[in-house]
């Protein structure tokens, strides 16, 4: 029906766990990974992303709830080494203050909606016929009307705030995890293993929760890391569009969109810092997310012999 | 084929009846319900039952979604208080030039994004690939209005070569512009290429480890012969699938080139909906963007059957 099931990998002829018993899978998984190198730039990008948003503050203080209105705009010198905003805030600072904003909204939304999605998705695939069909025309309703209509629409409904922020994403983010685990599940429920828990009396949700969704546990750890890299494009197109978190608290969406004002009145460190902020981070952790499925399939591969 | 076709066309139905169902469930979430929506905050509680009453909110909620629905399939939308218009002719006059932008930034976005993922695939894990996937990578990393500002301000500000702002009026006078939509049109085409190379790519990849695909090398066939006549038509197939699974986001984009620009769009029309509350725009141009996008996701399955026979066959 999909791309995305159509790309589900063919069921390997041997199960992962037949292989050298010296090695667990995850080991051999984390391997693969190290060795790649772009890979271990997002993840020590990530680190230091936030470390700089949440250990930075302790180190660098500055007043980011009370607005300055003295000190509007000031070009990076001295005492604030990117200059302040269009309020006198610190924008080294705030930049800190966004990032914690951004990391915790993209990080909680893309949790929630990568296992709601997951076990929505293997419940359908696990169930097949009716329910199946009933389960995934709903996503398909929620795929057809395109996510920032929709946030908008919710935007109007509720008042944003962080936990706002969060459920309104993970409502639109949970649609893609759940067709892939769908498909993943639709390869899984005929391997023999579960054949075998299901001929030894094992409940459908038993089956679901200790053979289905651990070993669909590849495609949910890619899921994740690709679902923050969106969210935090999310929330950024949302404070753009007016609906981000009420200052005094701050993300970088919402810096950005403030500094997007003075294009024309040459304040390069208002436009560049929070825009540099979001690009390194959705890129790293698309990175991750890049190694983490190259890991898990090459792990298949080799499995493949 | 016809079984397929059939099949497919009932799921759209459904479809189609869930987005409409979707946006009355939200007609119901609205502070106050629409009367309330329209007649603004200050409303008396006699006001409100009387538009109740006139408009029919105080039957039960099935026979309100059934007259609404009667009134969607007559092409009546709604009516927008604020604007003194009906929905539906707001739409008729926005619409065409959304499908204009989307539709160029999808067309432009394929001639550049489907060579180079081919590129990409045959020199996989060389400097080319990374050079191409990085720089997808940040296109697509980049939020919109922001990469929309930078190129402003390097094309407008700095070169002065395109104007800032889209052309305005009807769908006549902006044709009539052309080097107004260069901008609009750049933005979305450079995040479409971004999404469509990483497709291309790993489509490609799969078909060059195919069987005839090692056949057509071993008989000695040149990359070049390789890759137009084994490759290039295998990879199209998720191609097709890929242009109708990204569509939503190609359309989410478009609302925002469209509120940067000022483009006179379903996006803009939607966002300005939304600023003054005007719910009856904001839940007319949902139906009809979800519908079209439901559409969309039809024609592009029907395509890949008709283009595949595989599909036709097993179904």
């Amino acid at each position: 029906m999909t791309l995305i099931e159509a790309q589900t990998p063919p069921p390997p002829g041997v199960p992962a766990a037949s292989r050298g018993a010296h090695e667990s899978p995850f080991r051999s998984a984390l391997k693969v990974f190290v060795q790649n190198r772009l890979a271990v730039v997002g993840l020590a990008l990530v680190v230091l992303i936030v470390v700089f948003s949440f250990a930075g503050p302790l180190v660098y203080h500055t007043d980011q709830v009370h607005t300055n209105l003295d000190q509007v705009t000031m070009a990076p010198g001295s005492g604030h080494p990117l200059g302040t905003d269009s309020v006198g805030y610190d924008e080294l600072g705030r930049l800190m203050v966004g990032g914690q904003t951004s990391l915790e909204v993209g990080l909680a939304a893309a949790v929630i909606a990568t296992l709601f999605g997951s076990v929505w998705g293997a419940i359908a695939g696990y169930a097949g016929g009716l329910l199946d069909g009933l389960m995934m025309r709903v996503t398909d309703v929620l795929l057809s009307i395109p996510t920032l209509f929709f946030l908008l629409l919710m935007a109007t409904i509720f008042r944003p705030s962080k936990p706002v922020l969060i459920i309104v994403i993970a409502m639109v983010s949970w649609l893609i995890p759940a067709r892939l685990i769908r498909g993943e599940t639709l390869t899984l429920k005929v391997r023999e293993y579960v054949q075998a828990a299901r001929g030894m009396g094992g409940g459908g949700l038993y089956n679901l929760f200790q053979h289905v969704l651990p070993n669909a546990i590849g495609t949910i750890a890619v899921n994740v890391t690709f679902q923050i890299a969106d969210a935090i494009l999310a929330i950024a197109a949302m404070s753009y569009l007016g609906l981000g978190v009420p200052p005094p608290e701050a993300d970088w969406g919402g810096m950005l969109s403030d500094g997007v004002n003075y294009s024309y009145s040459g304040y390069w460190w208002l436009i560049y810092p929070p825009g540099v902020a979001i690009v390194l981070t959705v890129v790293a952790f698309n990175f991750i997310g890049d190694a983490v499925r190259d890991s898990f399939e090459s792990r298949l591969r080799t499995v493949r012999g | 084929m016809t079984k397929f076709t059939l099949r497919r066309l009932g799921q759209s139905v459904l479809v189609v009846l869930g987005v409409t169902i979707v946006v009355f469930v939200f007609t119901r979430l609205l502070p106050g319900g629409p009367a309330r929506a329209i007649l603004g905050p200050r409303a008396t509680p006699a006001a409100i039952m009387a538009f109740d009453h006139a408009n029919g909110y105080d039957k039960p909620l099935v026979a309100q979604y059934w007259v609404w629905l009667t009134h969607l399939v007559t092409g009546d939308v709604g009516y927008s208080y604020k604007q003194n218009q009906t929905v539906s002719s707001l739409i008729a006059d926005r619409l065409p030039k959304t499908l204009l932008l989307v539709g160029a930034a999808n067309l432009i976005a394929l001639v550049v994004a489907v060579p180079l993922g081919l590129l990409q695939a045959v020199r996989r894990n060389r400097l080319t690939d990374y050079t191409v996937t990085g720089v997808a990578f940040v296109f697509y990393s980049m939020p919109l209005f922001w990469l929309s500002i930078l190129l402003v301000i390097f094309f407008s500000i700095d070169l002065g070569m395109f104007p800032p702002q889209a052309p305005q009026g009807g769908f006549g006078d902006v044709l009539a512009h052309p080097s107004g939509l260069v901008l609009p049109v750049l933005t979305l085409t450079l995040v479409t290429v971004a999404l469509f190379t990483r497709y291309t790519r790993s489509s490609a990849i799969e078909t060059l480890t195919q069987d005839h695909v090692r056949t057509a090398r071993a008989k000695g066939a040149s990359t070049t012969i390789v890759v137009l006549r084994h490759v290039l038509r295998n990879s199209l197939l998720p191609i097709i699938t890929m242009i109708g699974l990204t569509l939503p986001v190609v359309v989410s984009g478009a609302l925002v080139v469209e509120s940067v620009f000022n483009y006179p769009g379903m996006g803009l029309l939607f966002w300005n909906a939304a600023q003054t509350q005007d719910y009856p725009i904001l839940l007319g141009t949902t139906v009809v963007v979800g519908v079209a996008t439901a559409l969309g996701s039809l024609l592009a399955d029907l395509l890949y059957a008709v283009v595949d026979p595989r599909i036709r066959a097993a179904r």
